[in-house]
């Protein structure tokens, strides 16, 4: 392997901060481990050409917009939606202060 | 068996009760409400399908305690025609997995062979219907997840066309990926449950608007003149077990001799397909599961700021193979990546459709082995995540081309595993996949063999 890695462990602390993870030091040494096994073997994708390709973002060229009237049917009633809830006041969902 | 000749439900509950502690294929099972139900039509559900006031947690500790207030769609069908649902199965944490082993609530055992994996990530569906638990169970398929288990459970798996059957009440993977699909002990079974479940629904709009035939009619035996493609990329000189190649080898005799005739065809990005799909997949994952944050539903990991909660919800909650995803994902869609390998991934996606849409105009059906190998042993591709992926490089092809796919039951290894064929066929070629699948179990007695449990 060259020395060049594809992801460091800096890296992986900032990916992981942007989705809300925390990671012991164990976790950190692991997952950089493995992430950078992973990106390598998808790095293959380059050998490919695909200047003149177009993105598939879905599978079926049968999709197409779907459009509907703007019409007010019935929905979810608000304590059904908020049965789940693990913290609730009155019609809402609580958190913790947000604003200081 | 057919449907006519099933045991009331009753008659299945007891054999839950008796071979779930020793499968773990049922996560969530409340034997009362399953007696209020009068039907001998039992199915089991994955249990990342909502069903309305019932346990439904993709497995995931962080989706603890949620019982969705509304019915997918597939489950709202289900009650209409009188399917008696007989609880929630086992699954890979949010359907992440090849072998039923990252679940929350411990591993789902393959009734073939304890000591090995059922498949994934429906390995709880699959083996409820191999231990013969129900004829019939539903699962999700977002890169093999019902026709890998199928497969090396000795079952059919059937994953339908993308906008075939209606994902609403789906919990979201992988959404340009994710289908709901049947695993059933028969191809007659899946033709019934196929039709039971499928359809354009108005509260999916990537569902399809395509008629549906009645694939009952479909069960027929007949197959001569059927034109099945073989890709030499599904039959590589190594990485493929010598069992699974031999079965397969017989599969295509068979096929020829039922009137069917074998074309070579090519597939040549088929390589690239489990590199495709490992981008797309976990960032599609990671924006799904960003919605898992302590407020709506769930776990909540108590914090004084919102964000700490947000770090304290996420990082208690979602278990190893998540927490890997939704890392994976969220670097390829970061700024400065997302050109390198989202689009680029996207785009190999394109030459992998072509792929198929090229091969389907000398040929009616595509002939592959469903898994490279039979059923692996509990923990033995755990800490190699790389070799796990790579489990699912025959099945990935069809959700990025968004094409149908089937396993059936083609033969048994020297360790009297059950190996699966896999049959694609272009978009909404369901009933072509049927016919095949019926006509080849029909001339063959691997369906009859079942695990003694």
């Amino acid at each position: 392997m060259s020395a060049k890695k594809i992801i460091d462990k800096d890296a992986v602390l900032k990916v992981a901060g942007l989705a809300r993870l925390s990671l012991s030091d164990k976790e950190l040494s692991r997952y950089s481990r493995e992430l950078e096994s992973i990106l390598g073997y998808i790095n293959q994708l380059n050998e490919l050409d695909t200047k003149k390709t177009p993105p598939t973002s879905h599978p079926l060229s049968e999709l197409k917009n779907v459009f509907r009237e703007d019409r007010v049917k019935k929905s979810l009633p608000a304590e059904r939606a908020l049965r789940n809830a693990p913290r609730k006041k009155e019609k809402f969902f609580s958190v913790p202060k947000i604003i200081e | 068996m057919t449907m006519k000749d099933t045991p009331a439900a009753g008659a299945w509950l007891e054999r839950i009760e008796r071979l779930n502690p020793k499968i773990n294929a049922f996560v969530h099972f409340e034997k009362e409400n399953r007696l209020r139900q009068k039907s001998s039509r039992p199915v089991a559900i994955k249990d990342n399908i909502s069903v309305a006031g019932e346990l439904t947690t993709c497995a995931s500790k962080i989706l603890k305690g949620y019982k969705p207030p509304y019915d997918a769609t597939v489950i709202t069908k289900l009650k209409e025609k009188g399917y008696a649902l007989m609880g929630k199965t086992n699954m890979d944490e949010f359907a992440f997995g090849s072998s039923c082993e990252t679940s929350f609530y411990g591993p789902t055992k393959n009734p073939w062979d304890t000591g090995r994996i059922p498949g994934g990530s429906s390995g709880g569906s699959a083996a409820a219907v191999a231990a013969g638990m129900v004829p019939m169970a539903l699962g999700s398929d977002t890169g093999g997840s019902v026709r890998q288990p199928a497969a090396l459970c000795g079952i059919v798996g059937m994953k339908p066309t993308y906008g075939r059957v209606s994902r609403y009440g789906l919990i979201a993977f992988a959404s340009s990926l994710d289908q709901i699909g049947t695993i059933t002990s028969e191809v007659s079974l899946c033709a019934e449950l196929l039709g039971a479940i499928g359809g354009y629904d108005e509260l999916d709009s990537t569902s399809v608007d395509v008629a549906m035939p009645d694939y009952t009619k479909f069960l027929t035996k007949d197959i001569k003149g059927l034109r099945i493609g073989i890709p030499s990329e599904y039959f590589p000189g190594d990485g493929l077990d010598s069992d699974v190649r031999n079965s397969l080898e017989e599969a295509k005799k068979i096929f020829k001799g039922l009137g069917a005739s074998l074309v070579e065809i090519s597939l040549p990005h088929t390589k690239y397909a489990v590199s495709c799909y490992y981008i797309i997949a976990p960032a599609e994952a990671s924006s799904n599961l960003a919605r898992y944050d302590g407020v709506q539903y769930g776990l909540r990991e108590e914090a004084g700021r919102i964000t700490d909660m947000y770090f304290k919800t996420r990082t208690g909650g979602f278990g190893e193979e998540a927490k890997r995803r939704i890392l994976l994902g969220t670097y390829v869609l970061s700024s400065g990546y997302y050109q390198a390998y989202y689009l680029k991934a996207m785009k190999v996606r394109t030459k992998i459709k072509n792929d198929f849409s090229g091969a389907f105009t000398s040929c009616d059906a595509i002939l592959t082995p469903t898994s490279p190998t039979p059923a692996f042993r509990i923990g033995e591709r755990l800490d190699d995540p790389l070799k796990m992926y790579l489990s699912d490089i025959f099945t990935i092809p069809a959700n990025l081309a968004g094409i149908p796919g089937i396993s059936v039951p083609c033969g048994f290894s020297r360790d009297n595993l059950p190996i699966g064929l896999q049959l694609l066929a272009r978009p909404f070629g369901e009933e072509t996949l049927i016919r095949l699948a019926y006509a080849f179990e029909q001339a063959t007695e691997f369906h009859k063999r079942k695990p003694n449990i």
